[in-house]
């Protein structure tokens, strides 16, 4: 595919990202901090991201088994700062998910609490699989960053 | 980290270069906050627990201008963390948080927060978060005129009898003084856990009111003395760093007085001492010497040790100089070792632009250690001692406060930052890496070569503070250039050669090399620099000690403001044991160096 051919992929790509709500404006902050200097950079965030929500999801997967008593208070700390996080890169559904978790702590719903957990992770992985390849074709775009 | 981006001396004006601390557990952010600071032209230190914060900012008082926290943390509350700041530091805080509910804003607020941000943050809002800083600065310059205004009141009332007790107090515990200092360094620790309220009323300070203040302060001042007091005390009658709020908050037993206005306030009336000082002060010319440890990187700890004052029987004639009633009259203080003064401070370059210039040479062979900047870029030896700055316990200002004052006056009076600094030959650079002494810095002073200057040239060696942002590396390559041996055993001018080898930093160095309080003059030249590009708000470092920390200026070109020629002669010789606490402010000095450990 010749560059333009992949240029066009790659604006269409983002396109639909934004469309259908994966990505929100803060996505476009973080291409417009791209520099010389940082050509990788909204790359490098999520890579960041990804490595450290492992973490979050492993401490609410454990919190959440941790029958009877699930320490809703926790829960929603730990909701807290995922979604905090996922915000930095503009993640719009993975912090959708994460807001209607802590309704769902508030609430004291535990079943609502799993669900939107599993829905939550869903549109994790989901983002991470579209970014992935958007990445790669940013590279093979020759490009970093918008068209 | 704080030097990255920043490596051409800034020449902006405010509010590039801004100092920013950015704390916050999620790497994401902090990445991002981090790069989008950098684009504002900020220079930015990252934590990513509370702790480190405050520890940052305590060992590196007036190292930053602005903290930027996140409200959730794991370590500590953003909410505590905000008070301890604004109490200890009084640096204005910005929380941020993806929460944004209104009960939390308005608990940030309370807390003292500047401003609340909601994640996710947009470059456009962090790119004005220097006008808290501004703000801030404003507001203690008036206060300090509403203060002065009060004391003028006063001393006409009572013919300055405060001041004068500064002097009484001055000429004799040395010992007290000590203890005063440590005193105090355990009393900012109590004061960290006491202060829980939440509010800073603002509070009207009349003159009763600050009558019961002074008082209060001075006598705590009598009761306690500590070395590191004396340092302090240059710039006030009293050792006001040693001086706690709360102790003052007890003494003066105000109803409704809260601790937080005492600190406030005590932190303008420090100001305003130092002002004051700097105006009696402003003939003499005080060489500041700058002399640490010959590891730069010392712990804290070792330049405290040095720290003592040793001032030689020389001296003791210079003694109080200038501080206009009040100060304190270094007689011999030395209580700690002497050759420990001698030593020569070299800290590392340091690429950071600011600190500066706190000339404030207010008396010509003040034995004031004030001047720690060496290492700061350009920092001219700085003859004042504002002591108070080292404090490091209480809350700083920074150095924004009083720019604008400042400014007025170096243009009225280059001597003010010169002092110290006569004549010194002002060479076009910009670069007044001070000392160069690149972080090798134990080559460049040995303490037997300082003996030898017994003449009491302080020896200032401030290694390459490369002025204004210059880079490290520019700095630790001339420093290798410059063979310290020499500068410290000339007592004259002749050091100027050594440094000749390298770039006018060096021979910046070399005049930081003062052994005769002539050779003194004209090195502190050096000292000139950072005062001369005193760009707006950031010159202003004549205040006492940490200010010049502050100083953050970006680029200060000495040519401006300061004239040599108008620098008298500089005793330099703040002699020997002039060797400041450094442990405050060292450990910025070596900016680069540790910031990269904060980072």
């Amino acid at each position: 595919m010749d560059r333009k051919q992949l240029q066009h992929q790659l604006a269409y790509m983002r396109k639909s990202l934004f469309d259908q709500g994966y990505l929100d404006d803060q996505f476009n902050q973080l291409e417009d901090l791209q520099d010389e200097a940082n050509p990788n950079f909204v790359e490098e965030v999520v890579t960041l991201f990804y490595s450290d929500s492992a973490r979050f999801i492993q401490n609410i997967e454990q919190a959440m088994i941790k029958k009877p008593n699930i320490d809703f208070g926790k829960l929603d700390d730990y909701m807290h700062q995922f979604k905090g996080s996922s915000s930095s890169f503009g993640a719009k559904k993975v912090k959708k998910e994460c807001s209607q978790f802590r309704e769902c702590c508030s609430a004291g719903n535990i079943e609502g609490c799993i669900k939107t957990f599993q829905q939550l992770k869903q549109e994790h992985a989901t983002l991470r699989r579209k970014l992935e390849t958007y990445f790669q074709l940013v590279k093979q775009a020759g490009i970093a960053g918008r068209t | 980290m704080m030097e990255n981006g920043f490596s051409s001396p800034r020449n902006d004006s405010f509010p590039a270069g801004l100092r920013v601390l950015v704390v916050d557990d999620d790497p994401t952010w902090l990445k991002i906050l981090e790069k989008m600071l950098k684009k504002c032209s900020y220079e930015v230190t990252t934590c990513g627990l509370a702790r480190d914060a405050l520890n940052l900012l305590r060992e590196r008082k007036g190292g930053y201008d602005i903290v930027i926290s996140d409200v959730y943390m794991p370590d500590m509350d953003g909410f505590k963390l905000l008070e301890h700041v604004g109490l200890e530091m009084d640096l204005p805080v910005i929380m941020m948080s993806v929460d944004g509910e209104t009960s939390r804003v308005m608990k940030g607020v309370q807390h003292g927060a500047c401003d609340y941000l909601l994640k996710p943050i947009r470059m456009k809002e962090l790119r004005n978060i220097w006008q808290h800083v501004f703000r801030k600065k404003i507001h203690e310059v008036r206060d300090i005129e509403i203060l002065e205004g009060i004391e003028s009141f006063q001393m006409t009332r009572n013919g300055s009898d405060q001041y004068e007790d500064g002097h009484f107090l001055c000429g004799e515990d040395l010992t007290s003084i000590k203890k005063r200092k440590d005193m105090e360094s355990k009393h900012d620790e109590k004061d960290i856990g006491d202060n829980t309220s939440t509010k800073k009323a603002r509070v009207v300070w009349s003159v009763e009111l600050h009558q019961k203040f002074v008082k209060a302060v001075n006598q705590i001042g009598f009761d306690t003395t500590s070395l590191s007091c004396f340092y302090r005390a240059m710039t006030s009658n009293v050792c006001l760093a040693e001086v706690g709020p709360k102790k003052i908050l007890d003494l003066m037993n105000v109803p409704r007085l809260t601790r937080e206005n005492v600190a406030s306030h005590l932190q303008k009336y420090r100001l305003y001492l130092s002002r004051l000082q700097k105006g009696n002060d402003f003939n003499n010319p005080v060489g500041m010497i700058k002399q640490s440890d010959s590891p730069l990187s010392d712990s804290v700890g070792s330049f405290g040790s040095h720290n003592s004052i040793n001032l030689q029987p020389t001296d003791v004639s210079n003694g109080c100089y200038g501080f206009s009633g009040s100060s304190l009259v270094l007689h011999n203080v030395d209580p700690r070792s002497h050759d420990g003064d001698r030593k020569i401070l070299v800290t590392t370059p340091v690429a950071e632009p600011k600190r500066g210039l706190t000339v404030d040479a207010p008396n010509p062979r003040k034995p004031r250690i004030s001047q720690m900047e060496f290492g700061r870029p350009l920092a001219p030896p700085r003859s004042e001692v504002n002591f108070s700055t080292f404090d490091s316990s209480l809350p700083t200002k920074y150095p924004w406060c009083g720019i604008p004052e400042i400014r007025l006056k170096q243009e009225h009076n280059p001597l003010h930052f010169n002092d110290g600094f006569s004549h010194l030959p002002m060479p076009g650079q910009k670069q007044l890496t001070r000392a160069d002494y690149p972080q090798p810095a134990p080559a460049i002073i040995s303490p037997p070569s300082l003996t030898e200057r017994e003449t009491g040239c302080p020896v200032k060696i401030k290694p390459s503070r490369n002025d204004y942002g210059s880079n490290a590396s520019h700095v630790s390559s001339t420093a290798s250039a410059v063979d310290p041996i020499p500068l410290q055993t000339k007592t004259n001018s002749t050091n100027h050669q050594v440094s000749s080898t390298s770039s006018m930093e060096n021979q910046g160095l070399n005049m930081n090399c003062l052994t005769d309080v002539e050779s003194s003059r004209k090195n502190i030249n050096l000292g000139m620099p950072p005062l001369a590009t005193l760009d707006e708000g950031l010159q202003v470092c004549f205040v006492p000690g940490d200010y010049y920390m502050n100083l953050g200026l970006q680029n200060i070109e000495v040519p401006e403001y300061f004239d040599p020629s108008l620098l008298t002669d500089v005793p330099i010789h703040l002699n020997d044991g002039l060797r400041f606490d450094y442990e405050f402010y060292d450990p910025t000095e070596y900016s680069l160096i540790d910031q990269s450990l904060f980072i």
